[in-house]
């Protein structure tokens, strides 16, 4: 994984020390809370419901094993002892107080970590496939580009007060695990037909109230050009992006305002001037950010080890976690291992300092003390050897880290809803809560099979609920709790938003109508097809009905 | 009136109009003048005043000031609000792009931790908010040591300076 030289330590040491004197200035009133507001922000500072909330960057999702030791220190020093892991690969912590999180940075300053534009309106954390160095099917290693525009976008002096927040994530896969079709952009790995490789540019995707599918504006750029190109997108929607209105104010909107063929010739036309410059990438930049990203020295007998498939087959438990929660290696013997955060009853995304000292030690054990944060808010362990599954597995299981769902339907996106979040409606995790204490037979779990929900407690869509197969979205409908179901959404490569299933139900009965909806489904499916599939093929009409008839 | 120069305080007489109608006579002394107004009372202007100072709000294009942009000695840059960060990019256009040697000011809610971000993309004046302590403010040009990116102030991107050892 990267390792900060001088340079990036002495960037976050010199950040330290500045919100701590912006931190005193506000505490003084020499700071108002309007002047001090963005200052946070850029460093992932929220005033919440209860107490501030502390947003940490967790670049591209990986971590080693000693920033995530150093995060469960943190739970425990400055918080209530757990954390809460984002869709955004990054984490949170709901409870410090103000004025020690100039503290919190400098103990996340010695492990190279910060909390830099995790907030406010300028280019936040680069996110990317949570496979990414071990999937099968991946092109290229993405995290090199990722931690070139980490790098580019730190302290962009132009781009730290744009119209609204912006989002960038890479994929390097056939298969998108990055949802990188509704980032403000969104980049593909590709190779063109002469074999080379470059990245296919995707700009204006989003969620919120106004949710778009990213739109192409170039099919292939050379890997040289990468900084030049982003930084022509940038220009066009610092300049010309909406100010008047926070819900109009994203790139989206831009983009479909003049619309995407226009957009683009803007973006030429600003690129034409800058490519050749400094920005342009010289090979020995890339090969310096891939220098980081290498392979650790696999066993090559890794697959000789037969004592996997043999407790498999006498081990039921183990059995079902092996087959949800592995997912393949390119190295033969070995397994990408999903730790979930979404046992019954736990917020979703939601680890104690206890379980996060465990897995970092797993980790070492097991995965080369590497850690990734995935998007669906779980935790992976990249390179386990089979060999090793089941001791690694009866670890976990002691720290209630065992849960085999990943993918199934009580491994749910979840925001922090209004148990937290000063901007939401309505409850997430209750919700959450309700649909585990319904679905708790494990053998019917994994008979529905891959069934993504994604929950938000109010329109800005932390939860992405319009890219869930069944998305469930909070609304306040005169004080009371409400919940808007939609169905069909996608993240991945067939990206599509969900369509609406009809008037929002009660806060009772959230469960139950996903009961029903997955009664269509049973009712409907053929052979393997998943339930997005099926909706897919049958339409809404059938679900719609089974809803909403017997009301 | 003191403003931040060169990052040192000084006492300045420009004085900025924001609104004047485009009709009304030309006025005395040293001003700042919407670039609007300036445009239109162009041939009169140039052929009584040596110094040239013009200000343009977020919304004014960059690129409309390029047939005059020799004329002027001081371009304001407006940000009314702090948030509003168009004015970086014209910055930036202004030194990098269009090669404006004159002074940037810049103008509005100004405050001082804002003022790193302005310096790096080529402002070199700042008129502090009226209610901020202008010496404070001077703190917040010190910034960081370490820069990412080449930018109006820095040529040099930090790729350069690794060399990759």
């Amino acid at each position: 994984m990267y390792k900060y030289d001088d340079y990036d330590q002495a960037i976050v040491d010199e950040r330290v020390e500045q919100f701590r004197d912006q931190t005193r200035r506000f505490i003084s009133g020499d700071l108002s809370d309007d002047e001090f507001r963005p200052l946070r922000l850029m460093n992932g500072l929220y005033i919440q419901t209860h107490a501030p909330m502390l947003r940490v960057a967790i670049p591209y999702g990986l971590l080693s094993s000693k920033q995530l030791r150093m995060l469960a220190h943190i739970s425990r020093k400055y918080d209530k002892g757990f954390g809460h892991f984002s869709t955004r690969q990054n984490i949170q912590f709901n409870w410090p107080a103000l004025e020690t999180v100039p503290d919190i940075l400098a103990d996340l300053a010695t492990v190279e970590m910060h909390a830099i534009q995790t907030s406010g309106n300028c280019i936040r954390n680069t996110t990317s496939d949570q496979f990414a160095g071990v999937a099968k099917d991946e092109l290229e290693d993405p995290r090199p580009y990722c931690e070139i525009i980490r790098q580019w976008s730190t302290f962009h002096p132009e781009f730290s007060f744009l119209p609204r927040k912006f989002k960038i994530a890479v994929s390097g896969a056939e298969g998108d695990r990055a949802a990188a079709m509704v980032h403000d952009i969104g980049l593909y790995l590709v190779s063109n037909d002469k074999g080379e490789v470059g990245f296919t540019v995707f700009v204006g995707g989003g969620l919120g109230r106004t949710p778009y599918i990213g739109k192409c504006i170039r099919d292939f750029l050379e890997k040289k050009y990468l900084l030049s190109y982003i930084e022509a997108i940038l220009r066009v929607y610092n300049r010309f992006g909406r100010r008047d209105n926070i819900y109009k104010a994203r790139i989206k909107i831009l983009v479909n305002d003049v619309g995407q063929e226009e957009f683009g010739k803007q973006v030429e036309a600003e690129w034409e001037h800058i490519k050749e410059g400094v920005l342009k990438l010289e090979q020995k930049e890339i090969d310096y950010a891939k220098s980081f990203f290498t392979s650790p020295i696999y066993d090559d007998v890794a697959a000789d080890d037969n004592s996997f498939n043999e407790v498999k087959n006498s081990n039921d438990a183990f059995s079902n976690w092996a087959k949800r929660n592995l997912y393949p290696h390119k190295i033969p013997g070995y397994h990408a291992v999903v730790i979930s955060l979404k046992a019954p009853g736990i917020a979703p995304g939601d680890a104690t300092g206890e379980q996060m000292d465990s897995i970092a030690n797993l980790s070492d054990q097991y995965s080369f003390g590497e850690i990734i944060v995935t998007h669906d808010q779980n935790l992976v362990l990249p390179h386990v050897k089979q060999g090793d599954l089941f001791l690694l597995w009866q670890a976990l299981d002691v720290q209630n880290l065992a849960t085999s769902n990943i993918g199934l339907l009580t491994d749910m996106i979840c925001c922090p809803g209004l148990d937290f979040c000063s901007l939401a409606n309505a409850g997430s995790i209750p919700i959450a809560k309700q649909i585990n204490e319904k679905f708790d037979d494990m053998d019917y779990l994994h008979d529905i099979g891959d069934l993504k929900i994604k929950m938000s407690g109010c329109v800005n869509a932390c939860g992405h609920h319009h890219v869930g197969h069944i998305g469930i979205l909070g609304v306040d409908k005169k004080g009371e709790e409400f919940y808007q179901l939609t169905l069909g959404g996608s993240s991945e490569n067939d990206a599509s938003l969900g369509d609406r299933l009809g008037p929002a139900i009660a806060k009772t009965e959230v469960a139950n109508v996903i009961g029903k909806l997955l009664d269509v489904y049973v009712k409907l499916r053929k052979e393997d097809e998943r339930f997005l599939e099926t909706y897919r093929r049958v339409g809404i009409k059938p679900f719609k009905d089974n809803v909403y008839a017997s009301n | 009136m003191r403003v931040i120069k060169d990052r040192s305080i000084i006492d300045d007489d420009w004085s900025l109009i924001r609104n004047i109608e485009s009709s009304a006579p030309i006025p005395e002394g040293d001003v700042i003048l919407p670039f609007v107004f300036w445009q239109t009372n162009r041939d009169q202007l140039l052929k009584t005043k040596k110094s040239h100072a013009i200000w343009i709000d977020g919304s004014i294009e960059t690129e409309s000031l390029l047939d005059d942009i020799d004329s002027f000695s001081i371009i304001a840059l407006d940000f009314p609000i702090f948030k509003d960060g168009r004015s970086y990019s014209h910055a930036r256009l202004l030194r990098e792009r269009y090669n404006y040697k004159g002074e940037l000011r810049a103008v509005g809610d100004v405050l001082q931790d804002q003022l790193f971000f302005m310096e790096r993309c080529g402002i070199d004046s700042f008129q502090i908010r009226d209610d901020k302590d202008i010496e404070q403010a001077l703190n917040g040009l010190k910034g960081f040591s370490v820069r990412y990116q080449a930018a109006a102030d820095d040529t040099i991107p930090i790729s350069e300076r690794r060399k990759f050892k």
